[in-house]
């Protein structure tokens, strides 16, 4: 089952199939082998600067750290690469998650209503992206300059909201679960970030809206021509990005038990890392979720072993972005390679 | 005709398990115009390449005035006074003709700045002996396809390019401006230059070549010189069989009911314009490139918004705002510009063929994959597509498959009317002739098809009846012995003959 529909559209950029199964089993994991040495590779390194022989990096503690952290950006990457996959960009996801936790956050105090918390995040969230996805669909604008526009306008917003201070609630009975429970020994924030992972895989490689989004982002002219309605595609993949950043507001602020207008700087560039990390061509129309997972995964791995190693955070930033270009860059020489059978 | 000026022999390339060219030899010489043919896969656009630096050759010599040369990059090829004109132009349209001229090759005022007055002068010389409608300070974003061709003919000249090679340079030119391009090549053939010509037509060749040698699946096939020119022989070396009367594809039709009505439709460029079709019947939209063929299908298809003018189906008036309309009335268009506004070229066969039937094929919203994969593999077997599977990625494919990928996305709808924009055009002649037997069938079974087309054999091969268009205009109709060249030729361009 799982198979026969990420086959009819998957392992999209490569023209060549019938190379031999390991070839092709290579192409369909995508950067899965850089994920897994690079795993390896932080295990070595602990090992081998620890004092007593012993890794902490390699342990299910540490394991279950690395998914926790890697969870809220797995969550709006997810968001992404729907937008990405019809050739358009987000730069605003950040800011909507403050938007969001700021009055989630706000709803959550007792004078307000606490026990509509969790549908003020997620509609938060999605009427942001609703407003993006508007002027990007019907007003056909670039969607780098409107949500450069919204990034900026939404967090002048999460700041005034907030009114300039950060909104504290230790008690947060609604969604405290999110952010701090468990369900089966794994914390709630995993469990979602892998809901909203299943979700959106399904939505993209099992029914007709995922398939004209890959349409769409293919060939927009083409796609107007089957009969397709390319604005109400990109009014959806822009809304879904709003809606993942509502829920990663809710993860974020339930795990801090606050929300303030800086909340979620920078997480685009981390979610736009993860998703062309996974092999989603900027250009559209090329990618999966499969791959965004990698990719957010990667991150994940890296962050958490370099922190482990003791490395300072600012090396961590050098490290990051030589490692997303390095990756990248393997994976365009992985399909040329491909393509000259 | 002169002397040798090039001799490639043996030449052989290989990519991967693919043999693109195998011990092919090509001689040209000066003053000749030298077209070379083959069907597309043939290798003509790789020895090109070969020539021109772009691929270095597993063997073979290549020799200029009789010495071996050997050319690694795109620089020797011009240091050895090699030019190509590629199929996709590359003119900066932000640059000015003269820079675009020198590009890469300005030359410096003593204080190293580029010497726009030297470029300018030594353009306009250029510009001159090709009759340019132009100067060398017109912005290049003001030209013609056409006119920007002649800006790469000119920079060829100006780099003394001795050896010329064109890549099929009418592809995209009206007739007029292909008259323009031919008077140009034949002078520079005059003038001593050896003209390498890439082309798919037969008439252009015939018109043109002073000799002609034939590939086939990246061997040598023969070389013919002017006095054996015929075009039934050139097919004949290109396909390796005779084809036949390769046009003619008229059998089994029975002209039923009228279907499609449209009347005085109008939008854009199109003046209204009315005209029928009936079921079983192929009726041929001719005309000049530019004639406004291409926006009236895509006014009846609602793919531009119409401004008057009202369209019939069986009788009934019908609504067609977007293209989904048309595509839910069973009316389906082929767009011309087969990659850019057809095919999803990243995506699967199955993506490609099932895009109009998925709703058909789904359960609220979910799609049945297995349905839609046995519908492919149908397709596939029944057009004969050459494609790996329903899996196979539509964009490795040769322009014959990806034609008929796109003819089986609208035969899944089971069409009652089928508006088809220039359904062979980039095809190799084998694929073609499919085509027209699809296209055949398709009547047969009493599909109402228009095809709209600018090779005229073709439109008078399968064509039952033919509606001529003129600047936006429908200027007549041919029927029956009426639909032959001069006919339709002079309704396409009567009143711009008699106004000149």
């Amino acid at each position: 089952m799982s198979t026969s529909g990420a086959a009819s559209i998957g392992a999209g950029r490569t023209e060549t199939t019938h190379g031999s199964f390991i070839g092709r089993s290579f192409e369909r994991l995508g950067m899965l082998p850089v994920l897994i040495v690079m795993y390896l590779f932080f295990y070595g390194l602990t090992l081998y600067y620890s004092d007593d022989g012993t890794s902490n990096f390699l342990t299910t503690n540490n394991n279950m750290n690395i998914l926790r952290q890697v969870a809220i950006n797995l969550v709006l990457a997810a968001g992404m690469t729907f937008v990405i996959l019809t050739a358009g960009i987000d730069l605003s996801v950040g800011s909507m998650l403050a938007v969001s936790a700021v009055l989630g956050m706000t709803m959550s105090l007792p004078d307000w209503m606490p026990a509509m918390s969790l549908p003020v995040f997620v509609a938060a969230g999605l009427v942001c992206g609703l407003v993006n996805g508007a002027m990007v669909a019907y007003f056909n604008m670039n969607p780098f300059v409107i949500t450069l526009g919204t990034m900026t306008a939404l967090r002048g917003a999460a700041y005034l909201l907030a009114s300039g201070t950060t909104v504290l609630n230790n008690n947060i009975p609604s969604f405290e679960w999110l952010g701090n429970g468990d369900f089966l020994a794994v914390p709630w924030l995993i469990w979602v970030a892998a809901a909203v992972s299943v979700v959106s895989w399904f939505i993209l490689r099992k029914t007709i809206l995922g398939l004209h989004i890959y349409a769409v982002g293919g060939n927009p002219q083409a796609a107007r021509l089957t009969g397709i309605k390319v604005s109400s595609i990109l009014l959806f993949v822009y809304s879904i990005n709003g809606l993942f950043a509502g829920i990663a507001g809710a993860m974020s602020s339930s795990r801090l038990y606050a929300a303030n207008g800086n909340w979620g700087v920078g997480y685009e560039l981390d979610a736009i890392a993860a998703v062309v990390l996974g092999g989603t061509s900027l250009s559209g129309g090329v990618g999966s979720i499969w791959g965004t997972v990698i990719g957010a995964l990667i991150i994940g791995v890296m962050n958490n072993g370099l922190t482990i190693l003791g490395l300072s955070s600012f090396w961590q930033y050098v490290a990051k972005g030589v490692v997303i270009v390095l990756a990248v860059l393997l994976d365009k020489w992985r399909q040329q390679h491909n393509l000259s059978y | 005709m002169g002397q040798v000026v090039l001799e490639m022999e043996g030449i052989s390339k290989s990519f991967g398990a693919t043999r693109a060219l195998n011990g092919v030899k090509l001689t040209v010489r000066s003053h000749e115009i030298h077209a070379l043919m083959g069907e597309n896969g043939a290798g003509k656009s790789t020895l090109m390449k070969v020539l021109s630096g772009v691929y270095q050759p597993d063997a073979g010599i290549i020799k200029v005035d009789g010495q071996p040369i050997v050319i690694t990059k795109p620089a020797d090829a011009r240091a050895a006074g090699i030019s190509l004109i590629y199929q996709e132009l590359s003119v900066a349209t932000n640059l000015t003709v003269a820079e675009n001229v020198f590009m890469g090759s300005e030359p410096r005022t003593p204080w190293g700045m580029a010497d726009t007055a030297e470029m300018n002068r030594r353009t306009e010389e250029v510009l001159r002996t090709l009759e340019a409608p132009f100067s060398a300070t017109t912005p290049a974003r003001k030209l013609s396809i056409a006119q920007q061709q002649q800006v790469e003919i000119a920079r060829a000249l100006i780099h003394k390019g001795r050896i010329l090679i064109m890549d099929e340079p009418t592809a995209a030119l009206s007739d007029r401006e292909t008259d323009a391009l031919f008077k140009i090549v034949r002078k520079l053939r005059d003038e001593g230059i050896a003209v390498i010509y890439i082309s798919h037509r037969m008439a252009e060749v015939n018109a043109l070549a002073d000799c002609v040698t034939v590939l086939r699946d990246g061997a040598y096939v023969g070389e013919l010189a002017r006095e054996e020119l015929d075009p039934g022989k050139i097919v004949q070396m290109m396909v390796g069989r005779p084809l036949g009367d390769f046009y003619q594809h008229k059998t089994g039709r029975q002209i039923g009911k009228l279907v499609l009505e449209v009347s005085d439709v109008a939008g854009g460029k199109v003046r209204p314009a009315s005209f029928q079709v009936h079921a079983g019947e192929v009726v041929g939209l001719a005309g000049l490139v530019g004639a406004g063929r291409t926006e009236l299908a895509r006014l009846i298809f609602g793919a531009d918004a119409r401004t008057g003018g009202r369209v019939v189906l069986d009788g009934t008036e019908v609504k067609i705002n977007e293209p989904l309309d048309a595509i839910r009335l069973g009316i389906g268009y082929l767009p011309e510009d087969r990659k850019g506004q057809g095919l999803f070229l990243q995506l699967s066969a199955l993506v490609n063929t099932s895009m109009n039937v998925l709703g058909k094929n789904a359960r609220a919203g979910v799609i049945n994959h297995p349905a839609l994969r046995k519908l492919t593999r149908q397709a596939i077997d029944r057009l004969s597509i050459k494609v790996n599977g329903p899996d196979g990625i539509v964009g490795g494919l040769s322009g014959g498959n990806q034609q008929k990928v796109l003819l089986a996305r609208w035969l899944e709808i089971s069409p009652r009317v089928l508006l088809l924009d220039e359904p062979t055009r980039g095809v190799d002649v084998g694929a073609k002739s499919e085509i027209y037997m699809i296209i055949n069938e398709l009547a047969a079974q009493g599909v109402a098809v228009v095809v709209i087309s600018s090779e005229l054999p073709e439109v008078i091969g399968i064509c039952d009846r033919v509606v001529v268009m003129r600047e936006g205009v429908i200027t007549g109709e041919c029927t029956g012995d009426d639909i032959n060249q001069e006919k339709i030729m002079t309704l396409a361009t009567h009143d711009v003959r008699s106004a000149a």
